[in-house]
């Protein structure tokens, strides 16, 4: 465990090493003089001028040597002085603390919703079998086939625009919450509710579930005494690991309903060439990636001993 | 290696869906930039055969492009991803702990990031360039085959088979080939079927976040938002990318054969 964690640790260091230094880059060969292009993004495309330029080029000390520049850059990092956005002006730390409780939001009500729904059709398709079984696992796999993406625009042209249950995008309210975190948790639920059942399956085969039941347990009895705790260890485990991809899905989603999260934030700040929140959102999707892929290990750990650590 | 019906299934949607982009392409007069504003948002009739859309453009021209580019993508990740990952797999184990130790430093630098955040920053650096999107999903993509090609490599090069072959004198070149392919041949190849079905998607949502291809280029993703506003007017427009996407990662999921 304790490898377990130095190696995160390892591993936090490299993502914030990473971001910086690529970010860095990215800065510096983006084309074009970048006192014109942030003074653009600043005050609109027409009011550009050379005076404009040089104010922005004085503002931030764009004339510094590269390594020298580098250096700064990296050690603001570490300070975790991330620095200005240089659209709006305002320290990008506060947008990043604001959109990352709001992704966290987002994405804690889509693995809620998607677990609600693929317990149940999992035990469902375990318990019952075919055909309902195969229903089950080719609509799955279409639902799978359909990018988390176009799943939304469904979502926003039926419940939103066409029936007009659902506010189309923004936030604020529960129903603001309603289609963005379904969309998430059906794509999530096509996959695990296929690990549910297969965990299921696999228990109620075994020869301990068989014999609780010809000892005379009622089939109730059986399943929660021998059955939940078995059928949870792998589920457990792989909603952890979906919890960490969902990062790339939430991208999609949260810019498709204007959700001001973490996703949103990244997307338009490529857009908008705003490279102190394009890293700040970087690094705060990577620390979080590195903070939540080690809290599943350490589930998982905690869960089955004995699956020992590689 | 025989097929399942399941994968030839995929195999047939996949190449029905490139024969499409193939002839739409060579054989549609119309260019995909091509505007007509006295036909714009005409549903499919004898001159258009899936419409026009908000320019008047044909949407033949632009899904075959579309189609076209997706694949191109796809498969030159694939391509390259799968040999780079699968000879450094190779490498690492057979050249010893030092090139072992100094691949897995570079790989836990890669798996440190999420996938899609990489793909975004490499996006920023050149927007709408396909070469720096080709270079950024190869990048993500090359690591898995690492990993799966490392670890089956690890017990064959032990197993005894290889190692009586090494004794007989066979050179590098044949060891791997009779001994090393066979085994990782299967993984590598349902790898890539889902990596091609990856590389597409990525595409496409990078272009509907707007960060990926720049119009006037066609672009799956990138349709979808442009079309988005005429769903009313137009849906059939509107279902045309969506339903083409989904349509070519079913069809590389299908060809995979195993579940994820």
């Amino acid at each position: 465990m304790k490898a377990l964690l130095l190696k995160r640790l390892l591993q936090l260091i490299t993502v914030v090493w990473g971001v910086g230094t690529l970010t860095f880059v990215l800065m510096r060969s983006l084309p074009g003089d970048m006192a014109y292009r942030i003074a653009a993004s600043r005050y609109g495309q027409d009011n550009v001028n050379s005076e404009a330029a040089a104010l922005v080029r004085e503002e931030l000390g764009l004339n510094q040597h590269p390594l020298e520049a580098y250096w700064h850059w990296l050690t603001d990092l570490l300070q975790f002085n991330l620095g200005n956005s240089m659209v709006s002006g305002l320290p990008v730390i506060e947008s990043v603390q604001h959109m990352l409780g709001h992704s966290m939001l987002l994405a804690f009500a889509g693995l809620m919703v998607s677990i609600l729904i693929a317990i149940p059709l999992g035990l469902l398709s375990a318990w019952r079998g075919n055909p309902l079984d195969s229903v089950l696992m080719g609509l799955s796999s279409a639902i799978r086939a359909i990018p988390v993406f176009v799943i939304g625009v469904l979502f926003v042209l039926l419940f939103a625009l066409h029936w007009g249950w659902f506010p189309v995008a923004g936030y604020g309210s529960f129903a603001h919450l309603v289609l963005p975190s379904v969309t998430l948790a059906l794509s999530l639920a096509a996959v695990s509710n296929r690990v549910v059942r297969d965990a299921a399956k696999q228990t109620f085969r075994a020869a301990f579930y068989q014999f609780s039941k010809v000892k005379g347990l009622s089939a109730w009895q059986t399943f929660h005494r021998h059955g939940v705790r078995n059928i949870a260890v792998p589920v457990v485990a792989f909603f952890g690991i979906q919890l960490v991809s969902m990062i790339e899905g939430i991208v999609m989603i949260e810019s498709l309903f204007s959700w001001p999260g973490i996703g949103h934030g990244l997307a338009h700040a490529i857009f908008a060439r705003d490279i102190p929140v394009i890293q700040g959102a970087a690094l705060a999707m990577g620390v979080v990636f590195v903070v939540l892929n080690t809290l599943v290990d350490l589930l998982c750990l905690w869960i089955d001993p004995r699956g020992v650590e590689q | 290696m025989t097929l399942r019906t399941s994968q030839w299934v995929g195999l047939s949607l996949l190449l029905g869906l490139l024969l499409f982009s193939l002839l739409g392409i060579t054989l549609s007069p119309y260019s995909i930039s091509q505007q007509d504003l006295n036909a714009i948002l005409v549903p499919p009739n004898s001159d258009h055969w899936l419409g026009t859309d908000h320019f008047g453009r044909s949407m033949l021209s632009r899904m075959a492009h579309a189609i076209g580019l997706s694949f191109a993508l796809g498969i030159l990740c694939v391509v390259t991803s799968a040999f780079l990952g699968a000879a450094l797999g190779v490498t690492a184990v057979w050249a010893g702990k030092r090139v072992d130790q100094a691949l897995a430093i570079v790989v836990n630098i890669l798996l440190a990031l999420p996938g899609l955040v990489i793909v975004l920053l490499f996006a920023a650096i050149a927007p709408g360039s396909f070469w720096v999107l080709y270079i950024a999903i190869s990048l993500v993509q090359w690591v898995e085959y690492f990993r799966v090609t490392r670890a089956i490599t690890q017990g064959v090069i032990q197993s005894p088979a290889r190692q009586s072959s090494n004794m007989m004198g066979f050179g590098i070149w044949y060891q791997f080939r009779r001994h090393i392919w066979p085994a990782i041949a299967p993984s590598v190849f349902t790898l890539a079927a889902f990596g091609g079905a990856n590389a597409i998607l990525t595409m496409a949502s990078l272009g509907f976040v707007y960060v990926g291809i720049q119009p006037p280029l066609a672009e799956l993703g990138l349709m979808a938002v442009e079309l988005f506003p005429f769903y009313s007017e137009a849906p059939w427009l509107l279902a045309q990318p969506l339903v083409v996407i989904a349509l070519m990662v079913f069809g590389f999921h299908l060809l995979a054969g195993k579940r994820a």
